[in-house]
């Protein structure tokens, strides 16, 4: 009572009273937050839905032994396990030499004249294409260029090359942003001091680069390990424990494509322990890269 | 300090009639001076005016810009580093170069002093050489603790000793440096100066700056640049007067000189 008596009348208006413009702020904001609400749920939804599916099987066998024959239960999928991290690391090792290497080109030698600037721009352009072709037709290159032809037939290799394909333009792109973002004093200080354009590159400028280049070869890791397309018909599948590069060979996305749709329970179960397991690899993958990122930041 | 009668010590540097073009874009016209051995030689000027980019070629650090363009000489002991015959990688392991904001290497500070050795395959003792050079720079009482640590856990003065420190190490006739205390407070500029004035006796020194006072203070010689407009609308600089820093400072032969250095313009 006493405080609205001693209001200035200029004060008045700037008291807060309910408005349209209020209310519409009310629905506004609950709008938008339905909205974030709802895109988070399908990464929850899945990741739940996996956890509860898959849950059950997690056991130590599960990564030791080998999928059951059709009829028996127990087994686990050690064999797709080795197979996936066998088949990603033939990736990595195949692409991150090609990329980064070709992130130097493009980064540091790209600029010397028009003619090279070009050949960057169509190197960069053919990269982006690349980035947004689907994994099957990474699949299919591999099959026509390598298992058709006789060359490796089936097997890890085949699907190594496969990957390297797939994982190569995050490769690139994110060792070039990597590159691009080292400071060209430090450059500058290392050419002053007598050395060369490779020595200079080598030891300064990939060293600095090095936790940029390091994110992106983990989200290319993850990516790859978490496809099917590529691998269904250049990596094929096994029962076995891999033996060798050059036969077909197990993993857990060609596992769960194969599992989930037989009307074998413990198969099954299998697909959806072999799902969880991807689901939780690539979260960690992701985290750890952020993590690297941050490390970076942080010097 | 010397006056205009005493004899010059033997030039390092001649520069000979020199024009640069970025393209064709003129940037610096006509430069014609020389750099005196064991002593500090000051480019001073109104920024644009060339300066730096004068510097950056007694190295051919601007080769590394491809529409770089020199015409004329630079001789170095009587040979022009611009000559075909020329390997401009060797030419900057003689000529070093200290650049206007601090840029150790993401690397520890033995490491980064021990790089330019690196680099030619220095076969001494590197402890020994590490911590010479940093003896030189006036750092080592400050890091001898920790060479381990990063070059960036350092001050940015410190950062700066660091960078002086690396380029010495390989040993450098002449030391080129490019407004080096302008990113540093008035203590750590002092130091710097200090020091410069300890390296005189064993390196040639180049120094760009905008800081008057500086000049006056570590430079036997000074060489002032200015820039003029173009008809095409541009800028190109020029050398409008080399002398004694105490000419230069105290009676310019130039009513540019005169104008600058009292600070009625630039």
């Amino acid at each position: 009572m006493t405080t609205t008596t001693t209001v200035h009348p200029q004060v008045q208006p700037l008291l807060k009273r309910l408005q349209f413009r209020t209310l519409f702020g009310w629905v506004m904001t609950g709008l938008v937050s339905l909205c974030a609400l709802l895109t988070l749920m399908p990464l929850f939804a899945v990741l739940g839905f996996v956890l509860v599916r898959g849950i059950s099987r997690f056991s130590l066998d599960l990564f030791t032994k080998l999928p059951p024959p059709p009829g028996l239960s127990g087994g686990g999928f050690g064999n797709a396990l080795i197979g996936t991290l066998i088949v990603v690391l033939l990736g990595t090792l195949i692409s991150v030499p090609f990329g980064v290497l070709t992130a130097v080109y493009l980064s540091e030698f790209s600029n010397a004249d028009a003619r090279q600037k070009e050949i960057a721009r169509w190197v960069r352009f053919g990269i982006n294409v690349l980035a947004g072709v689907p994994s099957i037709i990474a699949g299919v290159f591999a099959y026509g260029l390598l298992v058709t032809t006789g060359i490796f037939g089936y097997s890890a290799m085949a699907a190594g090359v496969a990957l390297a394909v797939l994982m190569l333009p995050t490769v690139i792109r994110t060792a070039d942003e990597a590159l691009k973002i080292v400071p060209q004093d430090v450059r500058w200080a290392s050419v002053g001091l007598g050395a060369s354009n490779y020595y200079t590159i080598f030891r300064v400028v990939l060293p600095a680069a090095l936790p940029g280049i390091l994110t992106g070869v983990i989200l290319a890791m993850a990516r790859a390990v978490g496809d099917t397309a590529a691998l269904i018909f250049t990596a094929l599948f096994s029962t076995f424990w891999p033996r060798s590069l050059l036969e077909p060979i197990a993993t857990l996305s060609v596992l769960v494509y194969n599992f989930a749709t037989v009307p074998y329970k413990p198969q099954q179960e299998l697909a959806w322990a072999a799902s969880f397991f991807l689901v939780m690899l690539i979260l960690i993958a992701s985290v750890a890269s952020r993590l690297v990122i941050r490390r970076q930041v942080k010097r | 300090m010397m006056n205009g009668a005493t004899p010059q010590p033997e030039p390092v540097f001649r520069i000979e009639n020199v024009n640069i073009y970025y393209g064709h874009f003129k940037a610096v016209r006509d430069v014609t001076m020389y750099i005196p051995k064991n002593q500090i030689t000051a480019f001073i000027g109104p920024s644009g005016c060339g300066k730096s980019t004068i510097l950056r070629c007694l190295n051919r650090l601007n080769d590394l810009i491809p529409s770089f363009r020199l015409e004329g000489k630079i001789t170095y002991h009587g040979k022009n580093i611009y000559d075909p015959d020329i390997d401009p990688v060797e030419v900057r392991r003689k000529i070093g170069m200290v650049f206007q904001k601090p840029n150790p290497f993401p690397k520890s500070i033995y490491d980064n002093v021990a790089y330019g050795a690196r680099v030619i395959n220095y076969q001494g003792d590197m402890d020994e050489l590490v911590e010479r050079s940093l003896r030189r720079a006036a750092l080592w009482d400050e890091v001898k603790d920790k060479l381990k640590e990063s070059g960036f856990s350092l001050s940015g003065g410190q950062q700066q000793r660091l960078c002086i420190a690396r380029a010495i190490a390989v040993e450098p006739e002449v030391v080129l440096m490019d407004e080096p205390c302008s990113a540093l407070d008035p203590i750590s500029t002092l130091k710097i100066e200090e020091l410069m004035h300890e390296l005189k006796a064993n390196y040639t020194i180049v120094i760009v700056t905008h800081n008057m006072q500086q000049a006056t203070r570590v430079a036997d010689m000074t060489a002032f640049f200015n820039a003029e407009p173009t008809p095409k609308g541009g800028k190109v600089g020029y050398l409008v007067e080399f002398d004694t820093t105490k000419v230069i400072f105290g009676s310019p032969k130039q009513q540019a000189t005169m104008d600058y250095v009292s600070g009625r313009f630039g």
